[in-house]
This record gives C-alpha cells, structure tokens and sequence, in this order.
C-alpha cells in the first residue's frame, strides 16, 4: 500500500500558513475564512481517507504494518541525522483522524466566532501553521522530527494564546506557556540527547525494535543506582508533561484560556496537548521494557495524581473556561495513568488501548464542550459563570451539544467517554489498585463539576442580559452538531480492533462491574450538582464555608502559580539574575575598567616630570649626555 | 699662535665660558637672558675651534670654517629666538620663563 | 584582478568614489552602488566556490600569491574555503543591509560612509587571507574605524564606550601579535625559512611546548572580539552607544571574527595546544553562555539585551570550537552565520524602534505592534528565531552545537554541555519578556499612536536579513554539507 500522499495532510496547511500569512493585510476576512476552511478540508477527507484505507488494509499476517516514507534533512555525524518523513502506524493514523476533525470544525466555527476581528486572516493562518505543526508531529519518523514540531506547535500555541495582543494578560499568558512547556522542552530535548547517544538512532522504530540496543542493553549503563536509558525516558516524560500539562508543569494550562475560545478547542483541549500522550505511547515499547518499566510506574503515578488534583481545582472555578481547562489535565491524567498501567501484549496492553481510545472521545467531547463554551461567551461577553445562567431556552443548540458531551464526560452509559472510560478503569484495576480507587473518585468528581458548569450556564438563576441572547449562527452550530454525534458515536468504534501496543489487535469486552461502579459514581455525582446548581440557592456556599481553609487552598489552584513565581521572579531572576548582573557591572567590567583607571594613576603620578620648562628638560639633556658620556669613558678605559 | 699663552689656559677660558653659559641657561628666569648664555655657549665653542686649530693643526683651515658658519648660525639663530620671544611677548606679556609652562602635559 | 581581491578592491574603489559625494543622497547612492555590487560577487562567489569544488579538492581554491615584504617572507596570498565564503557571503548581506538602515544619516554622511565601508573592506581582507600577516593587518583595519563610527555618530556616553572597545580590542591585538610571531618563529620546526602561510605552517610539526604556549595567546587575542567572559565588557556600552548600521556590523560580523580566527589559526595551526586548553576554555565559554543569558535578562536598555544576548550566544560558538568534532565545528559556523544575520536584525530593529520613540527603554515602550504592523511582526519573528524556533537558522545551528558536543566521549563534557543547553530557556525568557513588552500590551504612549510606518528602504534592510536566516532553517542540508567537507581537513589536525 502506499500512503505516501498522507504528506499532503501537514503540506496543504504549511502553504495556507504562508499565503494567509504573508498577504494577511491584502486577502479580505471573508475569503480567507473559506481558503483555511477548504484547505482543512482536504487535509480533513484525506486523513479519514487514510484511516479508512489503513485499518481496512495495512495488516499484514494480523499485524498492523508501519509505512515510513522519509528524506533525510540534516545530518549530524555518520549515524545520527534529522529525517522528515510521514510514518503510518495505527496510533498516528488515529491522530490524524483527530487533529485534523478537530481542526477542520473549529475552522468552521471559527468563521462565525471571529467574524468582524481585526487579525481574522491572521488568526487562520495562525491555525493553518498549528494545523501544520501539529500533523508533523504526529506523522514524525523520529525523536528529532518530533522536537521539532513539538517546538513548533509550542510557538504556534504562544501566538494563538497571544492573539488579542493589546491585553496584558494574554501576553502574559502566552510568554507563561511557551516559558513553562519550554522548560520541559529543555528535559526533551536532554533525553532524545541520552537515548541517541546510547542508542546512536534517533528513530522510533530502531529505538523501539524488540532487539534494538536500547531494550536489549539498557542494563549496560547506569547513572545513581537507575539505567541511564531510564534518565533518558523520565527526561523525555518531562517534555510529554510539559506539553500535556501534568504536575508540576501544569501552571499554564488555565492561564492559556485568555486564547480564543476555538483555540482552546483546538490546541489546549483536543490536540496539543495530548502530545505528550502521544509521544509516550511512540515510545511505549521502551518505556515498558527498559528497567522493567521504572519510568512508565512514574508516568502512571503522575498522571494519576494530575487526574485528582486537576478534578478538585475544577471544582471550585469560577471562570468557565478554566474549569475546562483542569478537567482538560484531570482527563489527560487519565490518559497517561491508562499508559502507564498498561502492559505489552494482547489483552495485557488494554490500558495502552484505552488510553487511546480516551484520547479519541476526549479529543470530541472536550472541543465541543469548548465550543458551546465559546457560544455562551461569544453571546454573553463574560467567561464567568455569575454572568450566565438559564440559557437553554435562548441557545437550544448549544444546550443540547453541551449536554451531550457533558453526559460523555460524565461518563453516562451509552455515550462515547463511558466507553473509553471504562477501558481505562479496567486497565487500573487490573494493574493497581491504588490508581484505580483515585480513578474512580476522579469520575465522581468529574461527573459533578461537569454538571455543576452544565446547571450554572443552561439553568439555575434567570440573569438579565445586555442583548437578548440568541443562538449563534449556523457556521458555529454546524461543528458542534457534528461533534456532538461524534461523542456519541466516537465510543461504538471497536478500537481494540486498531490499536494495541504491539500492533496485534485484540478483543476487549466492557468490563460490567466496573462499569457500573463508575456509572453509579458518576451518577451521584450529576445529582448532587443537580441538587446544588440546578435552582439558585446557598448550599454551594455553605458546602464551601464547611470546608474553609481546603475550599480556599482549591480555589486559589493550591497555590502552584504563586510557588513558581516566588521561585523564578525572586530566586532565579530576582537573586541569581540581580547578582549576576551586579557581578558584571561591578566585578568583570570593574577589572576592565580597573586596569583602565590604573593606568591613568600611574600616568597622573609621572606626568610632574613633564614640567614644561625647557630648562629642566635641558638640564636633564645635559645631564644625561654627562652620565652617558662617563659611563662610555668608564667602559673605554677599563 | 698667541706668544706666551698656552692652549691649556685658553681651553680652561673657554670651559669657564661655556660652564657659565649653560649655568645662565638653566637658571635665568628671563628668556633674553637665556637666549644671551645661548651666545655664550656658541661663542665659547666657536673660540675653541679657532685656538684648536690655530695651536695644533697651524696649516688647516676648516676649524675657522666652522667658527665662520656658527657665527652665521648664531645670528640666524638669534633672530628666530627674538621672534618666538616677541611673538610670546605679544601673547602672554611676559618673557619670563616661568610663564612659558603652559604647555606641560 | 581575480575573484578573491575584487572584494577588497570595490569597497576601496567605492570609498575613493564617495569622497567627491557632495551630500547625503549622493553619498548613500554611490554606498549603495557599490555594496550592491559587493553583494551580487558574493552570490556569485558561493556558485563559483560550489563549481570550482567539484574538480578542485585543494583546502583552499581561488588561491592566489604575491610577494610583499621579502625580508620577513611575507606575502599577500589569499583563498577561500566553505567557511570563508559563507562568511564573506555573511558580511556582504549585513553590510547592505546596513546601507539601508542607514539611508538618512543625520550629519556627516560621507564620512559615515566611508568609515563603514572601510571598516567593511578590512573584515573582507580577513576573510580571504591565508597569510598569518596579512590577516593581521586587515583584522587591524577592521578594528580601528570602529572607534571613529561609534565616537562620532554614536549615542549616550559614545566617547567613552568608543575608548573602552577599542582599548579592548587593542589589548586583545597586542596578545594576539605575540601569538602569531610565536607561531612565525616557530614555523621552520622542520627546516626551512620562516612563514607566514597558514597552508604551509600547517604542514610543519610545531614543538608542543610552543603549541601550549602560544595557545592561550592567539585564543585570548580573538575571544576578546568573540565576547569570551569575562573580556566581554567592551561589547555592551560599545553596543549600545554605536549608531544602528555599526552596531548590525559589529554584533553581526565583526565579532565572528573572534571565533573564525580561532577556528582558522588557532585551532588548526596549534592542535596539540588546542587539545591541552579545551577544558581550561570550556568552562569560560559554558559559563559565558549561561551568564550572557542571565545578564540579558536583568536588563532595562533594548540594546543592552542584546549585547548581553550576543555574548550568550557567541559564547556557544566558542563552546562549540573547544568541543573539536565535526559536527559541533559545523554548528559553532552556522551559528556565527546565524546569530550574525539575527543579531542584524534586531539591532536594525532596536533602531527603527529607537528613531521613532526616541526611547530603548523597556519600561516605557509598550503596543508598538499596532502602530507599526511591518516592524512588529518582523520583532516577533526575530525573537522567536534567535530562540532557536525550528525553521529558523537559530534552530540548525544549536542542535549541531548541542548534539556534536553531547556526542564528546568524556562525561565532563557531556554534562557542561547539559548546562548550556538549558540556557534556552533564559533566552526564551529575556526574548518574550522583551518582545511582550515594546510589542504587545496596550500602547504605552499616546504620542506613539501617530508614528510612521516602515519605509521601504527599512523594509528592503529587514527582508534581505529576514532571507537568508528562512533559508537555512529550513534548508539545512546542503550549507552543512557545504561545510563538513571544508572542516575536515581542519579536524584532521586534531587527530
């Protein structure tokens, strides 16, 4: 088979990205919408196209082959060298189909939300060079490719975050995410380093080949009692939750909100930020094998602990896009806490699969949750949710689609997260208890701030608008239609039946007890939002009030915000910084200028013999010539 | 060749001339005056020239060659001194020494 | 004439033709006419270069060899390899470009000229001498009209910062003669007469005490231009007091000098020397990395940012010459092309930003991206490059650096390379932080509102370095290819 067309899919946004780009000022906003709509558009049918051909086709013996079409960019030494290329595999076709579903919808919506905006050419071609970035990461054929992308979509994500660039605290948010994730970049970018070096490959399929040297030799090295590979992989993971906005790296997440609602959608819901998902599960076979899975353990516990503490923060938002954005980590969470239970074969790899399979129904019901968010927003003017309330009447589509990912989040039987949700539960129970317990918890949690957002906007009190709201126009309702079949729809695909971790597919069943564990979790959770927020009263507060000190703490995000700014503005910038800069002025310049001063010292003291009178110069001439002409005597006698 | 004088006793008239004109050049205050020890350094050497030549090489002539070409040098000389002197006078008023430092460093 | 000294001979002719310019606009056409042409010899350089490889192995081609001063065997003799033309290439851009920004020079404009453009012959003579003598006088050359430029037309305490450069680099002038009369007279180890040409002394055995002694000298003699920490202090004051063209040709061009010579003399005529150094030099030049980022941070001049970045950065070319593979030479040069033309550009920016608000103070610029559309986004795409932004040229060179020193067998050096890898960070902080602040955010002033946009020869500067930095990022393959092959002959001396 050849799928070397699927180049194409990143290619056709990459000149969208340039056209709208550079012609930003000369295209008019309603041409340029339908040029980046279209051109996603294709990207859009040939990647269903791809996923349609591939999962029907690529088997070979019951495996599922890798197509690797690649040209070599830069080389660095004999054997290392940056390839680009397109790799198929099941997980990268599954990305495909999500990053570019996605991103085709909020092309669409995008239409309407940003109608009558100043930078509307310029906020598509933004989109078109993260559609871009994005496809190249997925597609990558090497760590390299990866980085590289990986970096590019982190740019493209600080210019979206930045694209009302007059507002301070956008560009704060933006210089916050692009700062952070660089910072977990830099752990990245050590660990492809680490691995490369020992390995001598910086491609994914020798590094993660059964027999290739880093699975089989890892032992080899070591570097404070763990392999040096292993350093290598929690290095990498730190890039991954950089990305994916795990603990400790999660700071930026909420702060990214000040993006455009689409953005939101599109980059810090659905795509971007399940990189760091994604880039584990490409390396899932090394992350298992080397050191009997050290690394994979502390991906699991990360995400596990990310999951719930995100879960709680949601709680406790005001700002409707905020409590997306915490459920958006508590959900990848569980994706990577799915992975890193997960074993390698068969059956044994269902949370491998269930991580994947979550990504997929996340991707859809997070956009359109964001989406509907970005409806009320754009009817309301205000992200908060005291601004809203009882809106279901005005925006019945809005309330629908919201409802329907809200009840797949919630994982309500029938929808697709109660599928995917139920893979991963399975996956934790048989693997760790400990996982599993929080997991389910999470659920609860999940279900009730989910709901408690669902009341606050479509119910509860009757708030009085500036305008009357209305439903938003067909170009922004059309997407969220279709994603919200998506995320009914999105959980009857047989995904065992496409990805696993080693490529072989497999049957998974839903696993019933658990599921009705989870359900009836979930369950208790809808109601008591239910009973809260469905009608305005003060329970909610007094529930806050019994708590105190615990509420507060959650409310202000357990103070991780204000850790990192005492530790970078007072300690790295404010200490190191300061003396650093004091240390040059004043010691390394001092010196320079020291040895300048002194010269001019010494020069002060002897210029007296420069007295400007001749005489003392004769003199001096005279007696010199004396002295000269005795020494000279001296010598010619002897 | 002077009859009864001896070229030790005139050399030593010289020397006496020529130390005393050095001395007046380091430590007249006034420039005339320095410009007049001036003369009386040329003129002790210009002396010993001629009496050098007169008292040991009787048949040469260049010793009163020189002397000729230093009493051209000294009028040359002395007419620059009286313009630099004059000029300096028209400047600053003054033909002392001391007031001439000002171009020090 | 041949190709290599026709480099030297235009600017000279366009220097002689510039002093019967009668004003401004005559000065800046004839400055134009004549770089213009500068520029275009050096396009075609690179295809001759790439043509004349295919059947020409020698190190260097386009040799050429005349007799000066017979006594001392001294000869101009000149010739190119990859390196060279690529820096050649480097200086001419910068250089027009530099014509460009300075299209209205207030007073004195023949004079500027002038001095800019002989300051530019003598880094073009640098680039093409093989004869350690005639090198040395045309680095000379290029040194000196730095002084009058920053002097005259600077800005802020220009006399004083002018002193300070140029003592410097005097300093730096009188280590390094003493380093290459070291290598002079040491260069008949095998017998013969003493020379001054690099391809010849290469071919001899200097002693090594010679080598270790001598290294330190050429090393120090160049690094002081190259921004080595801690003789670095000439480069901010002198930075920020120089008018806008001299600061893009300092920052841009002249400070590769430093790391050129090191890599031309240095490193290839006193190997065994260079072996013994590296660790010494290795923790000046790591620590430099991370302490030009951190003092780029704390600063509240534009210009003093990216003096303090340049130091940052140039340090990491040094870094990677002291690290002595393939891969990171190849780096240490593309990133001299590349922090050359990035560096360009900011200042060319910095002095767009400065012409029109009379300011380079952070604090008080602020939403400058509204008001001028053109210079804002060419700011952004700037910083984001000189962060090492994939597709950029920043990006090519770093991973090179980074990736050829991490591949250094020994542990040492594995882990100082760690350390500078994580100076990215900083310089993504102090770059954001600038490029948020004068750019983004709420205008600062409502005078500013009413600031002209960019004109076109301002335009015509910025695109014409925005070029060349596109192209290498995103095609890399073949300027590395490019350049490996020069470097190996380079690299066999170290073996």
């Amino acid at each position: 088979m050849d799928f070397s067309y699927t180049i194409l899919i990143p290619l056709i946004p990459l000149a969208l990205f340039v056209i709208l780009g550079i012609f930003s000022k000369k295209i008019p906003p309603s041409i340029s919408g339908w040029i980046g709509s279209l051109g996603l558009g294709t990207s859009f049918v040939l990647s269903w196209y791809t996923a349609y051909s591939y999962f029907l086709g690529g088997k070979l013996n019951g495996v599922y082959q890798t197509f690797i079409y690649k040209t070599t960019w830069l080389n660095f030494t004999d054997k290392l060298h940056i390839d680009m290329g397109v790799l198929i595999d099941p997980i990268s076709v599954m990305m495909l189909v999500v990053v570019s579903t996605i991103s085709f919808m909020v092309h669409l919506y995008s239409r309407g939300y940003m109608k009558g905006d100043d930078g509307y050419t310029r906020f598509f071609s933004y989109l078109a060079l993260f559609s871009f970035s994005m496809f190249g990461l997925v597609l990558a054929t090497n760590l390299f490719q990866m980085y590289i992308f990986w970096e590019l979509v982190g740019a493209s994500s600080y210019l979206l975050i930045g694209y009302y660039y007059t507002k301070p605290s956008a560009v704060a948010a933006g210089k916050k995410a692009f700062i952070v994730t660089r910072f977990a970049d830099l752990g990245f970018l050590i660990g492809i380093l680490l691995i490369s070096y020992y390995s001598g490959t910086f491609d994914f399929q020798e590094i993660n080949s059964l027999h290739g040297s880093i699975i089989t030799n890892w032992a080899a090295t070591s570097f404070m009692g763990l392999s040096v590979i292993t350093w290598g992989l929690i290095l990498i993971y730190l890039g991954a939750a950089g990305k994916s906005a795990m603990m400790p790296f999660h700071i930026w997440l909420p702060d990214a909100m000040e993006g455009p609602t689409p953005v939101s959608a599109l980059i810090h819901a659905a795509t971007m930020v399940v990189a760091g998902v994604y880039l584990v599960a490409r390396l899932f076979p090394v992350y298992y094998f080397v050191e009997n899975g050290f690394a994979l353990q502390i991906v699991a516990y990360v995400g596990a602990i990310s999951s719930l503490v995100a879960a709680i923060i949601a709680i406790t938002q005001t700002d409707i896009k905020r409590v997306l954005a915490f459920s958006t980590m508590s959900q990848i969470g569980y994706m990577m806490l799915a992975l890193g239970v997960s074993k390698y074969d068969g059956h044994e790899g269902l949370g491998y699969m269930a991580s994947m399979f979550h990504l997929f129904t996340h991707a859809m019901f997070k956009a359109l949750l964001f989406l509907g968010a970005g409806s009320v927003i754009h009817i309301v003017h205000s992200n908060y949710l005291k601004d809203m309330g009882n809106l279901r009447k005005h925006m019945p589509i809005t309330h629908i689609t919201f409802l329907i990912a809200s009840l797949s989040i919630a994982g309500f039987p029938g929808f697709a997260g109660f599928f995917s949700k139920d893979e991963i539960l399975a996956a934790a129970y048989e693997n760790n208890m400990l996982i599993y317990v929080s997991s389910v918890l999470v659920a609860g949690l999940t279900a009730f701030y989910i709901f408690r957002l669902y009341f606050g906007i479509f119910w509860g009190k009757d708030n009085t608008y500036e305008h009357t709201p209305h439903e938003s126009p067909w170009s922004m309702t059309i997407p969220m239609l279709f994603l919200a079949f998506m995320s009914i729809a999105g959980g009857y695909i047989p995904f065992s039946d496409y990805i696993s971790a080693d490529s072989i597919p497999f049957k998974s069943h839903l696993n019933l007890p658990l599921a009705a564990i989870a359900t009836s979790i979930g369950f208790i959770g809808i109601i008591l939002a239910y009973v809260f927020y469905k009608k305005e009263n003060n329970l909610p507060e007094r529930f806050a009030n019994s708590f105190g000190v615990f509420y507060k703490w959650t409310y202000h995000k357990f103070y991780f915000d204000e850790i990192y700014l005492f530790v970078t503005k007072k300690i790295l910038f404010g200490i190191v910084g300061f003396s650093a800069a004091w240390f040059d002025k004043h010691i390394v310049d001092g010196t320079m200028v020291g040895i300048g001063n002194t010269t001019v010292a010494i020069s002060e003291k002897i210029k007296g013999w420069q007295s400007g009178k001749f005489q003392d110069y004769a003199m001096s001439f005279v007696g010199g010539g004396v002295v000269i002409a005795m020494v000279v005597f001296y010598i010619w006698i002897n | 060749m002077i009859a009864g004088i001896n070229i030790y006793e005139i050399l030593t008239l010289t020397s006496i001339l020529f130390f005393i004109g050095l001395y007046g050049f380091f430590t007249r205050e006034n420039l005339i005056t320095v410009l007049l020890s001036i003369e009386l350094i040329l003129n002790a050497s210009a002396l010993n020239f001629v009496l050098i030549n007169t008292y040991l090489y009787p048949d040469l002539l260049q010793g009163a060659i020189f002397t000729i070409f230093i009493i051209a040098l000294a009028a040359a000389e002395t007419a620059l001194a009286i313009a630099i002197i004059i000029n300096l006078y028209k400047l600053i008023y003054s033909v002392e020494v001391k007031d001439t430092e000002t171009m020090k460093y | 004439m041949d190709i290599l000294s026709l480099f030297v001979v235009v600017p000279v002719l366009t220097v002689l033709v510039l002093v019967f310019a009668k004003n401004l606009k005559q000065a800046r056409v004839i400055s134009l006419i004549g770089m213009t042409i500068q520029f275009a010899m050096s396009i075609n350089l690179i295809f001759a270069y790439i043509k004349e490889r295919t059947v020409n192995t020698d190190i260097m081609v386009f040799t050429k060899d005349a007799l000066w001063f017979e006594n001392f065997n001294i000869h101009y003799s000149i010739g190119v390899d990859a390196i060279s033309v690529l820096m050649i290439a480097l200086t001419s851009t910068v250089i027009l470009a530099g014509i460009f920004i300075s299209w209205k020079v207030d007073d004195l404009a023949k004079e500027f000229f002038v001095s800019l453009i002989i300051l530019a012959s003598g880094v073009f003579g640098f680039f093409i001498s093989i004869d350690l003598f005639t090198l040395f006088v045309f680095y000379e050359i290029a040194v000196i009209p730095m002084y009058l430029l920053i002097g005259i037309w600077g800005s802020g305490p220009k006399e004083n910062s002018a002193m300070k450069l140029t003592l410097m680099l005097m300093g730096a002038s009188a280590v390094l003669s003493v380093g290459i009369l070291g290598i002079y007279f040491n260069s008949n180890a095998d017998g013969g007469a003493l020379t001054f040409n690099i391809l010849e002394i290469a071919k001899v055995h200097i002693p090594v005490a010679a080598q270790n002694l001598f290294f330190p000298f050429v090393f120090i003699g160049f690094a002081v231009i190259g921004a080595l920490f801690p003789f670095h202090t000439w480069s901010p004051s002198g930075h920020a007091s120089a008018p806008t063209a001299v600061s893009m040709l300092h920052a841009g061009v002249l400070m590769k000098l430093g790391g050129y010579g090191i890599f031309r003399i240095a490193m290839y005529l006193l190997p065994l020397g260079a072996i013994n150094w590296t660790d010494f030099f290795l923790v000046l030049a790591g620590f430099g990395v991370i302490y030009g980022a951190f003092g780029a941070v704390m600063q509240k001049d534009l210009k003093y940012v990216n003096a303090y970045a340049s130091v940052s950065h140039l340090s990491l070319v040094l870094f990677a010459l002291l690290m002595l593979n393939k891969t990171a030479w190849t780096g240490a040069i593309i990133q001299s092309l590349s922090h050359g033309l990035l560096t360009a550009l900011f200042f060319a920016l910095i002095g767009m930003v400065y012409g029109r608000t009379h300011t380079r103070e952070i604090e008080k610029l602020g939403g400058l991206m509204k008001i001028l559309p053109f210079i804002g986004a060419i700011y952004v795409i700037t910083g984001l490059a000189y962060l090492g932004l994939p597709g950029f040229s920043g990006f090519v060179a770093e991973m090179n650096i980074f990736v050829g020193a991490f591949q250094h067998p020994d542990m040492f050096h594995r882990i100082i390379t760690i350390v500078v890898i994580s100076s990215i960070v900083v310089t993504a902080v102090y770059i954001l932080r600038m490029v948020g602040k004068i750019m983004m955010g709420p205008l600062s002033n409502t005078e500013y509102a009413k600031l002209p946009k960019a004109t076109w020869y301002e335009k015509a500067g910025l695109i014409l370095l925005m070029i060349p930095v596109i192209i290498i990022g995103v095609m890399p393959f073949g300027l590395s290819e490019m350049i490996k092959a020069s470097i190996q002959p380079f690299l066999e001396r170290l073996l």
